[in-house]
């Protein structure tokens, strides 16, 4: 059990190091947090997944073509 | 449509990739910035070609066993969607290089693509590349059928040296090299954020599923188009 303990403080020991480490650049890491907090992310994630679908029902008719196709 | 519940799995898994891969917390890196997610695409790409090509290979022994015509169609459409997989992780690869690797202005996007991982990917491609146009030179089938279940087996095996042996050996800027400080994320699951890996395996098996869907559909295809020779060889034996 100590054994565990001591691992775990010592992840969390380097885990701090590293963020001392990056804190040293003075410099927080860039992300597309605007686009999170006014929301636009969702439309980027809408207009994604209105692609994957018509891909999708595309590659779905196919398939049922080809079906068809081997019934005959 | 026959068999359908892995289709909408590929869908369910395609969906949670997009959603969950937009908005669920990423780690703050440097340089890498929000592209980390790349990895649910990029990374995905090669997964399923690799999976791909081993269906393939799996069917070229098999065809070489037993010479039945059938297998061969299957390595050929395998084969055809693991170098479209292969063909869209190298294009995504080289988007993902211009903004990551080439932090110093000096550098140009040629210098940053001289590198051995990437090399490596191409000759590998190639290679499937020249499988193509072997097949496509012989107008006897079973000579055809014959050689290119042959040289398939050429082409997998050519894959473990050229993207995954020499890379590991020189050393490379992509990750999982010797060279590289990130690790091995792709691979090694305790080099990977443990949100990332959630949405990371689901993309594998999603792209994958989507690869083997399409692949199945031209084989399909394939089997309607060669019916009448299909028919030959089983009254034959």
């Amino acid at each position: 059990m100590t054994k565990h303990l001591k691992r775990i403080f010592l992840l969390i020991l380097m885990a701090a190091c590293n963020t001392i480490v990056l804190a040293q650049g003075n410099k927080p890491v860039e992300m597309a947090d605007l686009m999170r907090s006014n929301g636009k992310i969702y439309i980027v994630v809408a207009i994604c997944l209105t692609i994957l679908l018509g891909l999708f029902f595309y590659v779905w008719s196919i398939d049922r073509k080809i079906s068809r196709l081997e019934k005959e | 449509m026959h068999k359908s519940w892995w289709k909408i799995a590929s869908l369910v898994l395609l969906v949670f990739t997009i959603v969950g891969g937009f908005l669920m917390d990423v780690p703050r890196l440097f340089i890498l910035n929000e592209t980390i997610r790349n990895l649910y695409f990029h990374v995905a790409m090669w997964f399923g070609m690799m999976i791909l090509f081993i269906v393939s290979f799996v069917y070229s022994i098999k065809y070489l066993r037993g010479f039945n015509y059938r297998n061969d169609i299957y390595a050929h459409h395998f084969a055809s969607l693991g170098t479209l997989f292969g063909v869209l992780g190298y294009t995504t690869g080289a988007i993902w290089v211009s903004v990551t690797w080439m932090t110093d202005q000096a550098q140009s996007f040629g210098s940053v693509m001289r590198e051995p991982k990437l090399l490596g990917a191409a000759i590998a491609l190639l290679i499937y590349g020249a499988y193509f146009v072997l097949r496509g030179s012989f107008t006897d089938i079973d000579k055809r059928a014959r050689i290119s279940a042959v040289y398939n087996i050429f082409a997998f095996v050519m894959l473990f040296p050229s993207i995954w042996i020499i890379p590991r050996l020189v050393g490379s800027l992509h990750p999982g090299a010797p060279g590289s400080d990130s690790g091995n994320p792709a691979l090694d699951r305790r080099d990977l954020d443990a949100t990332m890996r959630i949405v990371f395996y689901a993309a594998v098996i999603g792209w994958t599923l989507l690869g083997v869907w399409i692949a199945t559909l031209k084989i399909r295809i394939q089997l309607i188009k060669d019916k009448s020779l299909l028919l030959d060889t089983t009254t034959k034996k």
